[in-house]
C-alpha cells in the first residue's frame, strides 16, 4: 500500500472513483429474480413428468394441474359446491383464529403480568404445548361432532400457544428504565400495562399471531382431514382417495392463497400498529 | 458536617429547606446488600448540589429513596414538608437513558406525566406549555418528531422537558448525560444550569464525573462504598454562571484535585 503524497483533489480523478463491487445476481430486481426461481421449478417440473420420472397418478404435469386450477377456478367463480366448501374452510379458519386471539391474549397477558400465572399456569402451558397437538382430533370430534366445531377448536388449539408465548414475551420486554419511568410518574399497574408493556410488546406479539395464523389453517385442515364435514379438507381427501392428483394439487394451491391472505392480514396490521421501525422499544439511545 | 456547611458562601444558604434526609440507611434484603447507612443530607431551595462516588457506592439508591421509588430501611426523608412514602409528583427525575417511546410523537411523550396523574384531557391542555418547553431547551418544532428522528442529545432535551412538564419542586438527576458524547455533554450541563437558574430549581445530581459536579454544583458530596455514606461536602464556591472556560482555571483544578484525592483513598478500602 502506498499513500498518494498528493491527493488528487476531490472529484478532479472520476476514474479514482471507488465503486463498490456487488455481484450481477445481487443486482437483479427482486420481480425477475423471483419469477427466475418459478420458472426453473415449472421447467423441472416439467422435465421430471415428460421423462417419465415418476408415474402420473404421483405426479401430474404442470399442464394438467393448471388445467384443473382453471377448472376449481370457474367452479369457485361460478359459486357451486367448491365455493361453499371453501366458505366453510375459511369460517372454520376465521373462528378458530378468533378463539385463538382472545384466549391467547388472555392467557399471555394473565402469565407475562402475573407473578401467579408465570409461576403456575406456565408450567402447564409449555407442557401442552410440547405435545403433539393433532393427536387431541379424535378428542375434539368425540367431543364436538364431526360438524365445524371439532374444526375450530383443533385450529383454535394449534394457534393459541404462540399467541400466549409471544404475548408474554412482549409483556417482559420493557426494560427497566421504562418500568422506572413509569414509577416515578406514578402510574397504576393497569396503565403501566396498556400504555407501556403492550405497546412495547407489541413485536413479539405479532410475531406470535403469525405462527398462529400459519397453525391455524393447518389445524383446521386437519380437522377435516379427519373429521370429515364439508371443507376444503375433505374434498382433498376424496380428491386423493380418487387419484385425482391435479385435483389435489389445485385444492393445496387455493389453500395457500387463503393461508396467504391471513398471513398478509397479520404483516398489514403489524405495519400499521407497529410503525415505528426499531425492534426495541425504547427510543432516543446513541 | 454541618460545620462544614456553615463554611459555605453558597447565595442559597439561608433560603428555605426543601430536601430533608436523615439518618437514611438501606440495606437490600435480597442479596443483603448494605447499600447505604447514616445519609444525612439537607437541600436548600434553588441549590444545585451532586453527588459523586465510584461505582456501586449507593448513589442510584440514595436517588429511587428519594424520589420515593424504594422505601429505605432505616431513617425519614421530608420534602416541602411532608415525609415521602411513593412517587410524587412535585419530584422530576431523568436518568441516563432518555427513554421515550416510539410509538408517541416528541410532544406526547413529555406530556405522558401529565397524562399518567391526570387523563387525557388534561395531557392535551398542556401541549401549550410542552410546546414553550420545547423552545427552552432548543427544540422547538420538533414537538411532531417521533424519538427515532432525534438525536441522543436531542432525546435528552426532550427527556429535560418531560421532567418539567409537571413543574416539579426538585429535580433529581441519576448520570442523565452520561451516554452522551463529551462535546455534547458539557453543552448540555450548560443548558441545564442555564433552566434550573431561570426557574430557581432546587437541583440533586448524581455523577462519576469530576468536572462535571464541579461545574454545575454549589455542593458536591463525595460518597464512600460499602456502606454508601458520605465521606465529604465540597462547597464549590466559584461565581455564578459558571462558563466551560472555568475548567482550566486553578481554582478550578483544586477542586477537582481535592475531590479526586477523596475519592481514590476511599475507592480501594
Ligand atoms: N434492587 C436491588 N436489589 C439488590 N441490590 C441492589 C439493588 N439495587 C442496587 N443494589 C446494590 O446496591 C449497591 C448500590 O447500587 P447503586 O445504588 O445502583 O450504586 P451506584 O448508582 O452508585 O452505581 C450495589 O452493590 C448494588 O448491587
Ligand atoms: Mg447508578
Amino acid at each position: 500500500m502506498t499513500a498518494p503524497a498528493n491527493p488528487a483533489p476531490h472529484g478532479a480523478d472520476a476514474e479514482t472513483i471507488w465503486v463498490e463491487h456487488v455481484a450481477w445476481f445481487d443486482r437483479v430486481p427482486r420481480a425477475v429474480a423471483m419469477a427466475f426461481v418459478f420458472a426453473v421449478f415449472i421447467g423441472l417440473w416439467e422435465l421430471v413428468t415428460l421423462l417419465g420420472l415418476v408415474s402420473p397418478i404421483i405426479l401430474p404435469t404442470p399442464l394438467e394441474t393448471l388445467k384443473d386450477v382453471i377448472l376449481v377456478g370457474r367452479n369457485l367463480i361460478g359459486g357451486e359446491y367448491m365455493l361453499a366448501a371453501l366458505w366453510t374452510t375459511l369460517r372454520a379458519v376465521a373462528y378458530g383464529f378468533a378463539l385463538a386471539v382472545a384466549i391467547g391474549f388472555s392467557l399471555g397477558v394473565l402469565v407475562g403480568e402475573t407473578a401467579f400465572g408465570e409461576r403456575a399456569i406456565m408450567p402447564y402451558l409449555v407442557a401442552i404445548d410440547t405435545m403433539p397437538k393433532v393427536a387431541f382430533a379424535p378428542i375434539f370430534i368425540a367431543w364436538l361432532g364431526f360438524d365445524i366445531e371439532s374444526k375450530v377448536a383443533l385450529a383454535a388449539f394449534i394457534a393459541t400457544f404462540p399467541i400466549v408465548v409471544g404475548t408474554a414475551a412482549g409483556l417482559h420486554s420493557a426494560d427497566a428504565n421504562a418500568r422506572m419511568l413509569f414509577k416515578t410518574m406514578g402510574a397504576t399497574r393497569w396503565q403501566t400495562l396498556v400504555k407501556m408493556k403492550l405497546p412495547t410488546g407489541l413485536p413479539q406479539i405479532f410475531t406470535g399471531l403469525k405462527i398462529a395464523a400459519v397453525g391455524v389453517m393447518a389445524g383446521a385442515i386437519t380437522g377435516e382431514f379427519l373429521g370429515g364435514g364439508r371443507g376444503f379438507g375433505e374434498l382433498i381427501r376424496i380428491a386423493s382417495t380418487q387419484l385425482n392428483t391435479p385435483r389435489v394439487f389445485s385444492l393445496i394451491i387455493y389453500l395457500s392463497l387463503v393461508g396467504m391472505l391471513l398471513f398478509g392480514i397479520v404483516v398489514w396490521m403489524q405495519r400499521h400498529f407497529v410503525f415505528w421501525h426499531k425492534d426495541r422499544v425504547v427510543g432516543g439511545e446513541v | 458536617m454541618s460545620s462544614v456547611a456553615a463554611l459555605a458562601s453558597v447565595p442559597t444558604q439561608s433560603a428555605e429547606i426543601v430536601y430533608q434526609l436523615s439518618g437514611i440507611g438501606k440495606t437490600y434484603a435480597r442479596n443483603a446488600t448494605h447499600a447505604l447507612q447514616g445519609i444525612d443530607l439537607t437541600l436548600r431551595k434553588g441549590s444545585f448540589s451532586s453527588v459523586i462516588g465510584s461505582s456501586g457506592c449507593g448513589k442510584s439508591t440514595l436517588l429511587k429513596i428519594m424520589a420515593g421509588l424504594v422505601p429505605p430501611s432505616t431513617g425519614r426523608v421530608v420534602l416541602q414538608g411532608r415525609p415521602v412514602t411513593g412517587p410524587r409528583r412535585d419530584i422530576g427525575m431523568m436518568f441516563q437513558q432518555a427513554t421515550l417511546f416510539p410509538w408517541r410523537t416528541t410532544i406526547e411523550n413529555i406530556v405522558l406525566p401529565i397524562e399518567i396523574r391526570d387523563g387525557k384531557k388534561a395531557a392535551l391542555a398542556a401541549h401549550d406549555p410542552a410546546r414553550a418547553l420545547l423552545e427552552l431547551v432548543g427544540l422547538k418544532g420538533f414537538d411532531k418528531a417521533y424519538p427515532g428522528e432525534l438525536s441522543g442529545g436531542m432525546a435528552q432535551r426532550a427527556a429535560i422537558c418531560r421532567m418539567l412538564i409537571t413543574e416539579p419542586a426538585v429535580l433529581l438527576l441519576d448520570e442523565p448525560f452520561s451516554a452522551l458524547d463529551e462535546l455534547t455533554r458539557d453543552f448540555m450541563n450548560m443548558e441545564l444550569q442555564r433552566i434550573c437558574a431561570s426557574r430557581d430549581a432546587t437541583a440533586f445530581l448524581v455523577t462519576h464525573s469530576i468536572p462535571e459536579a464541579v461545574i454545575l454544583s454549589d455542593v458536591v458530596y463525595v460518597m464512600k462504598p460499602r456502606p454508601g455514606r458520605i465521606a465529604e461536602e465540597v462547597v464549590i464556591d466559584l461565581p455564578r454562571p459558571r462558563t466551560l472556560e472555568m475548567i482550566t482555571t486553578p481554582k478550578f483544578g483544586a477542586l477537582v484535585e481535592r475531590i479526586r484525592n477523596r475519592l481514590d483513598k476511599e475507592a480501594f478500602i
